[in-house]
Parts: structure tokens; sequence; C-alpha cells
């Protein structure tokens, strides 16, 4: 009776399609979301995230159509995150079949919208995605928008201590100076982090080899989300789990029927 | 046919779709006839502990779940749903806890953990024989939830833990609850619900 760790295979989404970014620019098409999801939750995916990158009207609702058409077949948790600004949003996500979502950019600009979201659907439908990057904050560690490309000076403790206090349910730490490297999980900053999150911590962005999961893990994160090292193949989901499972972390077996 | 309560609770096309894989039909409804006339009752829940009993009041549900145990006709509790079966809850209750349904003696209070909710699978352990979980003892099952009853109560218990040990499934006659989501919970919750509808 072990809470096990979670692996998240992370699917950014636009217009309905899931995409490949290589260098942030080079959108490569890598299929279709409904059928990378039911995969990856056949594969023994833990949780599934998409993000969507839409950034027209248009795209949104093809991404809406795309959770309705995902919480219908694939029976694990799936959190939507992306273009999220008001209570309206997280009410259509969670009425498409999203049980979570995830806000950032929106709750930098008025955090109040946290305690909006979970005084009205609860805390745990909420993850507060913190894109975070090494800075001359106080901690070492600062809070941006739009990708890593902008700073807002905000120390990324500080605001992870607020953020709780409103009532976010979960951490999703994004490290912006790992993220689409494959050099590791940002250790450092896993751990900076880790020391004052209540709630659980979703370490992303760096993940590389087998042991950068277990590095993480050993930081202190509750959970663990990849996005190309599962798109591009170079591991599956069961590959990170044995290695996990016979380093003796707890991990969820899917045994097949 | 199998009736999911609908009083105002976020995500319930996943619960539809997720009782449907067992063959029977669902429907999602706040009509007090049909949630009373149906072969099961589910009864979902997100949220806070005070919030559901008030969703809950608002669609007579409590009414609906206190004549549907006296007439012999099951019920299943998920999650908030569960734990608003029980006596009172600790949650945001400054002034006194808040009343639950009082199908069960006890109170849901706040789990002894260092990180909360306990988010993610868990494993459920029972030492007696259970309905609900055949073919799937010690398999792990989704959970989201800060609050939890630690007591014992009715025929039969799973438990699993988070900082202290927790009640994840009660089987009692023709109440059952599951403190996890099952329809979240892939192949090892599916098989839970399959369990359930095929002893309706």
């Amino acid at each position: 009776m072990t809470l096990s760790v979670r692996i998240i295979p992370c699917l950014d989404v636009t217009n309905g399609r899931v995409v490949k970014g290589v260098n942030f620019t080079n959108l490569v098409d890598a299929g279709d979301p409904v059928e990378m999801a039911a995969l990856y939750g056949a594969e023994g995916a833990d949780e599934l995230t998409f993000l969507d990158i839409s950034a027209t009207v248009d795209g949104r609702e093809t991404t809406l159509d795309v959770v309705r058409r995902t919480a219908e077949q694939v029976f694990i948790p799936l959190t939507v995150g992306g273009g999220i600004r008001n209570v309206s949003d997280v009410d259509r996500l969670l009425r498409a079949g999203a049980d979570k979502v995830s806000i950032n950019t929106a709750a930098i600009s008025r955090p109040e919208l946290i305690s909006e979201i979970a005084d009205r659907f609860g805390s745990q439908v909420l993850v507060l995605s913190v894109d975070a990057r090494r800075a001359r904050t106080e901690s070492g560690f600062e809070v941006t928008t739009h990708g890593g490309r902008e700073g807002t000076d905000i120390d990324a403790i500080a605001w992870i201590e607020k953020a709780c206090g409103l009532g976010v349910g979960e951490i999703l730490l994004n490290s912006m100076d790992a993220d689409g490297t494959r050099a590791g999980y940002d250790i450092g900053m896993i751990t900076a982090m880790r020391s004052v999150s209540k709630v659980p911590l979703v370490a992303s962005g760096g993940a590389g080899t087998l042991a950068d999961f277990a590095a993480a893990l050993d930081a202190g994160a509750d959970a663990l989300l990849a996005a190309s090292v599962f798109h591009f193949g170079i591991h599956r989901i069961g590959d990170v789990k044995s290695y996990l499972g016979s380093h003796n972390y707890p991990v969820r077996a899917v045994a097949a029927r | 046919m199998i009736a999911i309560l609908d009083y105002g609770s976020g995500n319930l096309r996943s619960a539809q779709r997720a009782f449907a894989t067992s063959g029977v039909d669902v429907v999602v409804t706040s009509d007090p006839a049909t949630a009373l006339e149906s072969d099961g009752l589910v009864v979902p829940g997100v949220g806070a502990f005070a919030a559901c009993m008030q969703g809950l009041r608002s669609v007579n549900g409590e009414a609906i779940i206190r004549e549907r145990i006296a007439k012999e006709r099951p019920v299943l509790g998920i999650c908030i749903g569960m734990q608003i079966l029980f006596q009172e809850g600790s949650e945001h209750a400054e002034n006194g806890n808040h009343k639950g349904v009082g199908v069960w003696e006890g109170e849901v209070s706040r789990l002894n953990a260092p990180i909360l909710p306990h988010m993610g699978w868990n494993s459920v352990e029972s030492e007696s024989k259970s309905t609900l979980l055949k073919g799937v003892v010690g398999e792990s099952f989704y959970f989201v939830h800060s609050y939890a009853a630690k007591k014992a109560v009715g025929k039969m218990q799973g438990w699993s833990f988070h900082g202290e040990k927790f009640l994840a499934v009660v089987e009692d006659g023709y109440v059952s609850a599951t403190q996890f989501h099952p329809e979240k919970s892939g192949d090892a919750g599916l098989a839970l619900i399959k369990n359930w509808v095929s002893a309706l």
C-alpha cells in the first residue's frame, strides 16, 4: 500500500494533431492525439497531459473535441493545459472530459484566478504549471512566460508558496533550461521547489536517460512528465517503469488482461 | 439501467463511458424517479464535503439514497460520494463538523501526510472476501483526495495507506463505496465496475 510514482507523457496538441517541437520552431506532425493517448494508456501511462498550443478559437474548439474523444476511450486521468484564462474555460474542459486543468500565464497576471478555480471545482482539478529558469532572483530561480522567452522577475519559490496558499492541488515544474535538451531534469530546481511545496510535484523538462527519471525522484518529484523521449521512441513507458521498479521505486504494474 | 446522479459534479462523461463498458445502459440524471428506480445508482462527487452535500440536497439526493437503501436497491459512492455517506466530515469545518448522509457512523477527516492531496495510484488490501475487488485484489487504483474515513464500517473493508491507513473500499449490503476513482483506474477500475454491475 504505497503511492506509486506517476509517469506522464505530454502531448502538444494544435488544430487536432499532436506536434513535436524541434528547437521550439520546427513543428512536425506526430500523429492523432486520441490514438496516441490510447496507445500510451495501454502501455501503462499513469496519466496523460494535453497541452493545447492552438493560437486560434477554431483550434481551441478542435482541442475540446479531442478531449471529448479521448475521455470516451481512455480511462486514466487527463490533464489539459494551454490558454485557460477564466473559470468558464475550466468548466468547458471539465465537461468535455478533462479531470484536471493546468494554468500558467493567466495565474501570473491574475493570481486570484487560482482561488476562483479551487473554490468552484476543488483544488484537486488545478495544476499550476511553473516555467522556471535559473536567474538572479532570491532563490536563483525565476518564473518565465511564453515558453521561457520572457522573464517576470518573480522568484519561483515565492510564487509556489503563494500558489499553494491560494489553493493549487499540484505543481508542474518545467525547467526552461533543461527543456528539450535530454540532458537530465534540473535536479537543483526540483530540490529547491520540493522544500516549499506541500502539494504533489511533477518534474518536467530534460528527461533523457532512464537514470534521469530516478534522479528526479531522488530530488523529491512525485511524478515525471516527458514528451520527446516517448514521442521519438527513445524509451517506452514500460522501459521507464521496469527500470524504476528494478531500482525499488514504487511503480504501477500494468497487468495484461 | 444504471443512473449516475448529476448534482453539479464536474466530469461525469467519462464515468458514464466507464460504466457503459460493462454492457449496461447508463444515464446521467438528476431526475428523482430515475435515480430511485434504476437498478444501480452511482453517487459521484468532487470538491469539498460541505459543497458536495449542498449539491446533493439540491436534487433531493440524501432522501433518494436513504430510500434506495430501505428498498434494498444498490448504491455505489465514489470519492467524495463515498465520504458523504458517513455521519460527518471535518473539511473546512470551523464551527463543528459538517453533517453527511449518515449511512455509516464516524467521521471523514484530513489524512496525516506530509504531501496532500493523496494523488495517484495506490494499492488496496482486504482481509475478507470482496465482491468489488474480485480478480483485482492487490492492484492499484487512482486516488485524489485529502480526507478519508479511518475506522472500519460495513461488512467488508479494503484499506490503503498514505501517511496513515484509511478506508479505500466499503461493502455493506446494498451500499458500496470506493475512495478511489474506478472510472479513472484503467483496466483494474473497469474490472471493479463490472464486478459491481454483475452483482446488481
